[in-house]
């Protein structure tokens, strides 16, 4: 064990580092004023976004739902298509921080922070979708089981009643996590704050932390156990998701495969999100020792692995289509490849088949712009794929007397852009106020990294105590 | 008249001496005692003799309560409040819960850890004694801290700080009540 310790973290943090410029190069992002031009130029960007959220949210309450596009037989629309993409990219946050936890895979701790504040806020967004989309949001709580005056209780034969229990479960335990793997990290910045009102705050959020052994002992063994929670948890999550297309009777939907494949989509669609978020961050604040070359490559492999599980999602769906000889299923297939929808179908092959198997190649995997484009395409081919399954399966089912098409409007435009832009603002203010990189892991790393591979200059008693002279 | 004493606190440069000088302090007898880290040190809890086993013991009980409550929600609303024929299925149909009650269990069981792991600790705790140590803010960022605290039967205000003097200490000082 210990040997395989020491050469996956022989260099997982590059450049020389001591735990004061670890705790200093994290925490200043946090408590400085100085930020790069385009964090400014962004968050301006996003937050017209989230004025847009604001208003097409807005015009929904005030006009209802008519405003999308949704009609029958097409009655979910953008609304369940935008519910799962973004759910599904909130998952690559838990699978980072609680399943690579377990499977002891050091190089999680420059990225966890960072993807778990990416689940908590893709939730969010997830979680606005179905919340209008009922219709009358304001009495959204009969969805929960809280006694009322209609004297009736929600279904729990559906598997849309199981998807608040997951949603909301999932939210409030990611949240747990975030902020459990916070606290040590608040108080490192309550301890170096110089302004008495940051010193509050943060102190506040620190609750009195002290980073004592027993503390640490507790904490331990809480945070691996929401991690063990996690995992699960994820993996119930989206096949709950699942569970609400698979459970109805409808063609290219009453299907089996369904939960694994959401998950590995899931995963696909959150790696690709990572990579698009931490690739211009990690150049803006210059944390490349931290984030190295190592990193960006592996969540590239990730990548590859989860999308080719997806396409093979996609080969079975087909295969089973055929095999099973039904004439709608055999004509949705056709409907896929030839209907109306073809065009976003084969940009949906291109998008997450075709370009992400350039991939293979480590030159590909080393070239950062590429690596940024191709996880943007496999972006919006994850938005595709959930647009064709939601989509081509309503809109030609077994009568054709009551086929139909579906046109998103400018509201449904409006409301997606706008939770983009949501998540977007919310992503630069964590980055803002809160260590993007947990920092007490990091030096846990560090530590370890000196322990098994003693630096050729010294041993890591000696380095630390020379910087602290001469910086 | 001098200020009550919470104990006497070393600070050390490293890991390693914190932990030498943890379980030399073990070996002198000392009980009461408290380790400071910027990160969890591994052996650390075991060097200051201390073991506790009461956060997953929480974070069970509060997984079996919450699966129970779960599934007593549903059979209770499904079975007995509000019966629903739906396609002529049975009413009890409890293989439909399970999903429902997975994720109550998930729920109350996180709960168990985050509650149980700061209550156990003691958190929030708006003051204590130990932040009047000299540059104990570095605990939180790149030092190393061992107190001996003054209910501590062998404790002895001399005696004690030439002891953690002898332990390769980078100072050694004294915290007020």
């Amino acid at each position: 064990m210990q040997e395989v310790v020491h050469r996956e973290t022989e260099r997982l943090i590059e450049g020389k580092h001591t735990y004061e410029s670890i705790t200093s190069k994290i925490a200043s992002v946090a408590m400085g004023y100085k930020h790069p031009l385009p964090w400014y130029v962004i968050a301006a960007i996003a937050s017209a976004g989230v004025f847009l959220m604001i208003v097409s949210i807005a015009w929904l309450l005030l006009r209802g739902v008519g405003i999308w596009g949704i009609n029958q037989p097409i009655g979910w629309g953008f609304a369940i298509i935008n519910f799962v993409w973004w759910i599904g990219i909130g998952h690559a946050g838990t699978l980072i921080s609680a399943i690579l936890l377990l499977l002891r895979q050091q190089w999680r701790t420059s990225i966890n922070r960072f993807a778990e504040a990416m689940t908590i806020f893709a939730v969010m967004c997830a979680g606005l979708f179905p919340l209008l989309h009922v219709g009358r949001p304001w009495v959204a709580y009969w969805l929960l089981p809280i006694p009322n005056w209609t004297g009736a209780w929600p279904q729990f034969r559906s598997p849309l009643i199981w998807d608040v229990f997951a949603v909301t479960t999932y939210f409030t335990v990611s949240l747990l996590f975030w902020f459990t793997g916070l606290i040590p990290d608040f108080a490192t910045l309550r301890d170096r704050a110089k302004k008495r009102f940051a010193q509050i705050i943060y102190g506040i959020l620190a609750m009195g932390w002290r980073g004592s052994a027993k503390h640490w002992h507790r904490y331990e063994a809480a945070y691996l156990l929401l991690a063990g929670l996690s995992t699960p948890l994820v993996v119930s999550v989206h096949s709950i998701v699942s569970l609400d297309f698979a459970v109805s009777l409808l063609p290219g939907w009453h299907t089996t495969i369904f939960p694994p494949y959401f998950v590995a989509g899931a995963i696909y669609s959150g790696f690709a999100m990572v990579l698009t978020l931490v690739i211009p961050i990690r150049a803006w604040y210059k944390m490349q020792d931290f984030i190295t070359m190592k990193h960006l490559d592996w969540m590239a492999k990730v990548m590859l692995a989860t999308g080719l599980i997806v396409f093979y999602g996609y080969i079975m769906e087909i295969f089973t289509a055929l095999y099973s000889g039904h004439d709608a299923e055999v004509y949705l297939v056709a409907n896929r490849f030839f209907g109306p929808y073809a065009p976003f179908f084969w940009a949906l092959l291109i998008c997450n088949g075709l370009i992400p198997q350039a991939l293979w190649s480590p030159r590909v995997r080393q070239n950062i712009p590429l690596l940024f484009v191709i996880s943007l395409i496999v972006n919006v081919g994850m938005w595709l794929e959930r647009f064709i399954i939601v989509v081509t399966s309503l809109h030609r089912d077994f009568l054709p007397s009551s086929w139909g098409m579906y046109f998103p409007t400018i509201w449904d435009w409006g409301l997606f852009l706008g939770t983009i832009g949501f998540f977007t603002f919310m992503m630069f203010l964590f980055v803002r106020f809160v260590p993007m990189i947990a920092i007490f892991e990091m030096r846990d790393l560090l530590h370890r990294q000196d322990e098994h591979a003693p630096a050729p200059t010294g041993a890591p008693a000696t380095r630390v105590a020379t910087t602290e002279v001469s910086g | 008249m001098s200020v009550p004493l919470h104990g006497i606190i070393a600070e050390y440069e490293t890991a390693e001496e914190l932990l030498h000088a943890a379980r030399r302090a073990r070996e002198a007898g000392y009980t009461r005692m408290d380790a400071y880290s910027p990160f969890p040190v591994h052996g650390l809890a075991e060097a200051i003799g201390f073991e506790d086993h009461k956060v997953p013991w929480t974070v069970f009980l509060s997984g079996v309560v919450g699966a129970i409550a779960g599934f007593a929600l549903q059979y209770y609303i499904s079975v007995i409040d509000y019966p629903l024929n739906v396609g002529g299925r049975p009413i009890f149909s409890w293989p439909a819960y399970i999903p429902v009650t997975f994720e109550t269990t998930v729920l109350f069981a996180a709960f168990g850890a985050f509650i149980g792991m700061l209550a156990f600790n003691g958190l929030p705790q708006p003051y204590h004694p130990i932040f009047n140590a000299p540059r104990f803010e570095r605990a939180s960022q790149d030092r190393f801290f061992l107190c001996i605290e003054a209910t501590d039967p062998l404790f002895d205000r001399t005696h004690t700080r030439h002891f953690l003097e002898s332990t390769g200490a980078r100072l050694v000082s004294e915290v007020e009540e």
